[in-house]
């Protein structure tokens, strides 16, 4: 019995082996390398045969060690289960201290201007991740198009501010406004779509709006981009550091000596403030009639119908709204950036935010800025291999559907239950 | 003049929609079967072009004629992309087979970006050309002023196809692999009670589909003589809205709106904007999603309670 099965382990990996092999023998194995515009073939046989004996002998482990035992379910799943469970009793404390730890970020002794960078680009994703929240988590709409409203903002906040010399606080509702519209568009024709065909027509949305950014030269300068953008002045009192004559600046105002770092971290507390907004927001809708519609609606469309929700305009204001805070975050990236492309809004935009909201579990908040400190984390980590971080990103959305198919924090609070029934 | 050019857009499109056609095959089929959209599909093509594009690289080393390297690059790239596909089945949607319904939808997207980045790591960033294959053509109408050309990379890939195309539609009619396939579609529970391996049917169903795409990826290779990482996306969007035109699940369909979406992407480039071409297809595609949601032959999608 137990050489039985060490043989068909064998047999097992050996295959495995094989199977690896002409996976990776012609793409790894014969590198093209284009010599005087000739391509040529230069065999990598070292490296596929490292990759080949990997596998197969992973495989012939994991036969021997994982499914040789007896199935241990949901060891994965318990973790996620505890952390939920944590963060369901300790919840207010932990949100509280995060927040805390946020406000006061800036001012640790150990941040410098990259883990500034960073923070601020994790709250980009998290304000992102919020927005998009409220169209798949809440209302179930699986939207794969959420960059073009982020593009749409970023436009245009870019376009006014450049044209019209506006200042950030007017073009930012403006901005919003104008993705709230472009919501409004996309959603009016593809409401009676659901689930995949919904996915992939707002795939298309999002690149429709990407390749008219891309060839409408008058408006938006085509591949070249926007430059120019106005940078945001603290209410009035721009960051700079030679003022003109008889400006008044915000280091002249404060008496402080002037500090690059002072935009960067005006510019955090932004964007904290933005996202923070955006998660209010979320928490309180989720309690009004709306917010109760929409999750009725993602739960069984048939049944809000016949109890006289209607479903037309519920999706209309989940997509609505999601865009409008799309827009305000892509103002923000606007004015942080100072420069804006059709290359920044590309689909892997819109996957990862995708993967943050469904990886951190749909609909939960806190979710979200779990899975963007691990996703946005993972590729930070890999910054210096550019394809293999999205790899190892591409991976772990596969290996956490697998394994946690409902993301990280896969409990679904009932946001309303009923009253116990007194009869017993 | 206005007829010749009509009838080369007409060549162009149809050579299009060849490619287009056979790629789409893939998704109709893995949505009549397991009703997902299979999202890597269009990257499984990409995987399948570069496959072919080594291969015509090595062979043009050695000195075998032609028709021997066509049909043998024709073989490998189906043999290894199969790999690609059966692989992507095991590893990603297998295990999600039972779980709620985005999630394969996910995990798809997940491994299309593996896929892409796996060939820009292995392959390189750049632009890969390859030199002319097939040379040559038929030229008529030539008094006109604008010369229509044929040219024979075109009747193989068109004549390919339909080569292909009638092997296939035999396959799924006749054979018991075909009935175990419909069967699978209708019912997967009561197929697995009546003694058909379902798994092993899914299986071979990626492995058609991505040797399909593999064709259609040395089509593509040939024809443009230029591809990249990158190439997977695009191709696999229109091709998803070529199966949706034709009605997913239906085979017949997948290759008729392919041909459609050939033709409208090269009239459209043609006659209104070049620029615009991609956009076209998308439009296409929102558009028969709204108002035309079955398709020309699928089957009307009743929502039961």
């Amino acid at each position: 019995m137990e050489k039985k099965f060490f043989q068909t382990s064998i047999k097992d990996s050996l295959f495995t082996g094989l199977i690896a092999l002409a996976l990776f023998g012609p793409i790894v194995g014969l590198r093209t390398v284009a010599k005087n515009e000739v391509l040529e073939v230069h065999p990598k046989w070292f490296i596929v045969l490292i990759i080949v004996i990997v596998c197969a002998v992973g495989r012939f482990l994991t036969n021997l060690y994982i499914y040789n035992r007896d199935q241990k379910t949901g060891i994965q799943s318990s973790i996620g289960k505890s952390i939920s469970n944590f963060l369901d009793t300790k919840g207010y404390q932990i949100a509280l201290t995060a927040i805390i730890f946020s406000v006061i970020f800036p001012f640790l002794p150990f941040t410098d201007r990259y883990l500034m960078d960073i923070a601020i680009m994790m709250l980009t994703y998290i304000m992102l991740g919020w927005g998009l929240n409220i169209v798949i988590g809440l209302a179930g709409l699986l939207d794969l198009g959420y960059v073009a409203f982020y593009a749409v903002g970023a436009y245009s906040y870019a376009l006014f501010a450049i044209h019209f010399g506006w200042s950030f606080w007017i073009c930012l509702p403006i901005a919003g406004i104008f993705a709230a519209m472009f919501g409004v568009l996309l959603g009016f024709p593809v409401l009676r779509l659901r689930g995949d065909y919904l996915a992939i027509v707002t795939l298309a949305f999002g690149e429709m709006i990407r390749i008219l950014l891309l060839n409408w030269y008058q408006l938006t300068k085509g591949p070249d981009g926007l430059t120019g953008i106005p940078r945001p002045s603290f209410f009035g009192l721009p960051f700079k550091s030679f003022p003109d004559e008889g400006e008044q600046t915000f280091h002249t105002f404060f008496g402080i000596e002037y500090d690059p770092m002072q935009r960067i971290i005006f510019l955090y507390y932004l964007i904290l403030v933005l996202a923070l907004i955006t998660n209010l927001f979320t928490i309180k809708i989720r309690r009004l009639p709306i917010g109760r519609a929409w999750e009725a609606l993602r739960e069984d469309e048939i049944a809000c119908k016949s109890l006289g929700v209607n479903p037309r305009n519920t999706k209309l204001t989940a997509f609505a709204i999601g865009a409008m805070f799309g827009g305000f975050a892509g103002s923000f990236f606007a004015t942080r950036q100072a420069f804006i492309s059709p290359e920044s809004f590309t689909f892997i935009e819109s996957a990862i935010i995708v993967a943050i909201v469904v990886l951190g579990g749909m609909g939960s908040q806190t979710g979200v800025v779990l899975a963007t400190v691990f996703l946005i984390g993972l590729i930070e980590v890999f910054r210096d291999f550019e394809s293999y971080r999205m790899i190892a990103f591409g991976g772990a959305m596969v290996l956490i559907m697998i394994f946690r198919p409902r993301g990280i924090l896969a409990t679904r609070k009932p946001t309303i239950t009923l009253e116990k029934s007194s009869s017993k | 003049m206005d007829t010749a050019y009509f009838l080369q857009q007409l060549i162009n499109g149809l050579t299009l929609g060849s490619v287009y056609g056979l790629i789409a095959i893939g998704y109709t089929m893995v949505y009549g079967i397991i009703g997902m959209i299979n999202f890597a599909h269009g990257d499984i093509f990409m995987v399948g072009a570069f496959i072919a594009l080594i291969s015509f690289i090595l062979f043009a080393l050695t000195s075998i004629a032609l028709p021997i390297v066509l049909l043998l690059t024709l073989l490998i790239a189906m043999v290894f992309t199969a790999c690609y596909g059966w692989t992507v089945e095991k590893l990603a949607y297998k295990p999600l087979r039972k779980s709620f319904r985005l999630a394969p939808l996910i995990s798809a997207l997940g491994m299309s970006i593996v896929l892409q980045n796996y060939v820009q790591a292995a392959q390189g960033a750049r632009i890969k050309t390859l030199q002319p294959v097939i040379q040559g053509g038929f030229t008529f109408m030539e008094d006109t002023g604008f010369t229509v050309s044929l040219s024979y990379l075109q009747i193989f890939i068109v004549l390919v196809t339909i080569i292909l195309m009638a092997i296939f539609t035999l396959l799924i009619t006749k054979t018991a692999l075909g009935r175990a396939q419909r069967a699978c579609e209708q019912d997967r529970t009561m197929t697995a009670l009546m003694g058909i391996n379902v798994d092993r049917t899914i299986s071979i169903t990626f492995i058609i589909g991505s040797s399909l795409a593999s064709v259609a990826g040395m089509m593509f290779v040939m024809y443009y003589g230029v591809i990249d990482f990158y190439i997977g996306f695009l191709a696999g969007i229109k091709a998803f809205t070529a199966a949706v035109l034709g009605g997913i699940g239906s085979v017949p369909g997948a290759m008729l709106g392919g041909l459609l979406i050939g033709l409208i992407e090269v009239f459209w480039s043609g006659y209104i904007s070049i620029e615009y071409k991609d956009i076209a297809a998308f439009t296409v595609l929102v558009v028969v999603l709204i108002f035309f949601p079955t398709g020309f032959l699928g089957k009307p999608d009743i929502e039961k309670v």
